[in-house]
């Protein structure tokens, strides 16, 4: 499978008063063409950062100090975040699914206005020809009667419909790749089952490249191929679905997944292993693993030694913890 | 549901919540949102009864109406052996010290101008059981017992993390020693990691204290881990309620099974492999609701009777209760 996206030691910094915040530090993963991608961690971790990094819609204070982000064999660095070879790149081959699709939606055009925007703008099409593209796209994603639904306002719409609007935009141009952040955090589990399997649909009929960044683990087990754990600015394993959720290498992916309760555990079988004390002030890191004080699996090296780099473990899995632990 | 009525701490029947729509200069009723419509259940002492459903089921509603924050349409909420749903407000007061709430906002549920001694407090003094030196012993007694640090006392909420704040808000609750906790959605707007930190707490409280839990939630998986009992919402009316494990292993409701279903489970092999339920359309509104089981629409079982009569929830034996006919 070719590389569509190639991420290389992204570092994204914001500048504050308080001082020096490395959100992305040191961030490299790959996107194959056609594959669904999970990037999972918490809030604050910067997943969503790194996104934002290479759709180059990182705004002041926030700053791409260093790295190398290649799309589609292009080198997305040497253009401006505001260049026109950006903005035919964001929103036709490189989309973006948001979480509040309410905020996204601008409330006072109708959809119909929304969705024939990029089309008009990115395909040149004109109004007739775009305005059928967009009922088309509606149909696509279960908008029920969307030849009169088109020219709705976005408050006439449900979340989950709304959401629903948010991916027809997302594949309006054929994108060769989507980033859904958290894009379903926001509604019901039973419309998130709905929009995850229409997404996952949709993506493998178009052969379009997915990734899904999520705190919920059970999110990803599902669809995603590959997995990249987060924790504060950095990647700290990455592996396939099976081996992250199977095998977890790191003491942070394996503290996620044995604090959270699995469905069919029995009432007062396990109580929960919380993961202790609190996600790090990415303000003034020390330079040792962030993880560190949270850690029940440390060794003497990680006292001492800086933060370690991803090594690999087994086919493609890597880690970035100096203790060898395996297992649950 | 059992034999001796006096282990019962809550009992709800055929409760009615229905807010009025209005309309125009003379705020003419023209509907009613029926957020709640005719429930029956009960809570035992000691135990957690698990509410769950999507959002806009009368969850909320429900627990609103069993603290009495609103007044019910009809129908009763036995407390403790004492209808509240008619109970005057003066004697409501004294009451309402038997029960607490955590509610599911760490952010907005806290004034961000008081110290969080002063929020932990604030029942002690309003219901007149400690004053003076006293209250700040007993404060710091609570602060100990949620696993705060007493001296941090005197700082306002936006120094604390959302779990700690979270904390203060289960210290709040307990302060006045309640029987009864109203849990709504007290861990949905915390991190993951944080999640079950929160949930321990509130089981280890229930153990020490002896409490009575009703916890509301969306995630069924967390419900399920913490309660003894379930019980399943849709569009204000309870679907099924049984025994937390018996849910799991022997869901009888078609939107049970739906909803279980749903819910993505950590392990790429088993999610592989599991059938998934995916319900067609959305939740119908609560102003309009089907007719008969208001669940027929969407459902993958329906038969022409099912838009006829509301199915009653009946027992099918194992203190196993659903509302469909179709079982």
């Amino acid at each position: 499978m070719a590389t569509i996206l190639d991420v290389e030691n992204l570092k994204t910094y914001f500048k504050t008063e308080y001082g020096l915040v490395k959100a992305a530090d040191g961030v490299s993963f790959r996107i194959n063409e056609g594959e669904i991608v999970g990037l999972v961690g918490e809030s604050g971790c910067g997943k969503s950062v790194s996104i934002l990094s290479v759709m180059q819609l990182i705004q002041a204070p926030g700053k791409i100090v260093d790295g190398k982000i290649t799309f589609d064999g292009q080198d997305l660095r040497q253009y401006k975040s505001n260049s026109s070879e950006m903005r035919s790149i964001r929103g036709s081959k490189m989309t973006m699914i948001f979480q509040e699709p309410m905020t996204s939606l601008n409330p006072v055009l109708t959809i119909a206005r929304q969705l024939t925007e990029t089309l008009e703008l990115h395909l040149q099409m004109d109004r007739q020809a775009s305005r059928e593209r967009a009922i088309e796209l509606l149909r696509m994603v279960g908008v029920p009667d969307a030849p009169s639904r088109v020219d709705d306002y976005p408050h006439q719409f449900s979340g989950g419909m709304r959401q629903r609007v948010m991916i027809a935009m997302a594949l309006s141009c054929n994108p060769k790749i989507i980033f859904a952040d958290e894009p379903t955090t926001a509604v019901d589990v039973t419309t998130q089952a709905q929009l995850l399997e229409l997404m996952k649909d949709l993506v493998t009929e178009h052969h379009t490249s997915l990734v899904i960044v999520t705190h919920n683990l059970g999110v990803v087990a599902r669809y995603a191929q590959r997995i990249y754990v987060m924790y504060s600015g950095r990647i700290i394993e990455s592996g396939l679905s099976e081996d992250i959720f199977e095998q977890p290498r790191h003491p942070y992916t394996i503290g996620l997944l044995n604090s959270v309760p699995k469905l069919g555990e029995r009432h007062g079988a396990r109580k929960l292993i919380p993961i202790e004390g609190l996600p790090p002030n990415l303000i003034n890191m020390p330079p040792t693993c962030a993880f560190l004080p949270r850690c029940t699996c440390k060794v003497d090296k990680c006292l001492t030694e800086p933060w370690p780099e991803l090594r690999l473990v087994n086919g493609q899995h890597y880690v970035s913890c100096y203790a060898d632990i395996k297992g649950k | 549901m059992d034999d001796k009525n006096n282990n019962t701490m809550v009992e709800v029947k055929d409760l009615k919540m229905y807010f009025p729509i209005v309309r125009g200069l003379f705020r003419r009723k023209i509907g009613d949102i029926k957020a709640v419509d005719e429930i029956s259940f009960k809570i035992k002492k000691n135990e957690t009864l698990g509410l769950v459903g999507e959002s806009g089921c009368g969850k909320t509603t429900t627990g609103r109406c069993v603290l009495r924050l609103y007044n019910p349409s009809s129908g009763s909420i036995i407390f403790n052996g004492k209808d509240i749903s008619t109970m005057h407000e003066n004697k409501l007061k004294t009451l309402r010290r038997n029960m607490g709430a955590i509610f599911q906002d760490p952010f907005g549920s806290l004034n961000p101008r008081q110290t969080a001694g002063s929020i932990v407090g604030d029942p002690l003094k309003v219901h007149n059981i400690t004053a003076g030196k006293d209250l700040r012993d007993k404060v710091a007694d609570l602060f100990r017992l949620v696993g705060l640090d007493p001296s941090m006392m005197d700082r306002v909420p936006h120094e604390f993390s959302g779990g700690q704040r979270q904390r203060i808000g289960v210290a709040r609750a307990l302060a006045c020693s309640p029987s009864l906790v109203i849990c709504d959605e007290p861990i949905s707007a915390l991190d993951v990691s944080i999640q079950a930190q929160i949930i321990n707490l509130l089981e280890e409280l229930q153990e020490k204290l002896g409490l009575t839990y009703l916890f509301i939630a969306h995630d069924l998986a967390v419900v399920q881990h913490i309660s003894d009992r379930v019980a399943v919402m849709y569009l204000g009316r309870i679907m099924e309620i049984t025994s937390s494990s018996e849910l799991y292993e022997n869901p009888l409701h078609p939107y049970t099974k739906a909803l279980l279903s749903a819910i993505p489970i950590p392990d790429p092999k088993a999610e592989r492999t599991r059938q998934r339920i995916v319900l067609k359309g959305e939740v119908p509104s609560p102003v309009m609701p089907p007719a008969g089981c208001h669940f027929h629409p969407r459902c993958q079982m329906a038969i022409p009777e099912c838009s006829k009569e509301r199915p009653p929830l009946r027992d099918v034996g194992n203190e196993h209760f659903v509302a469909c006919i179709r079982v």
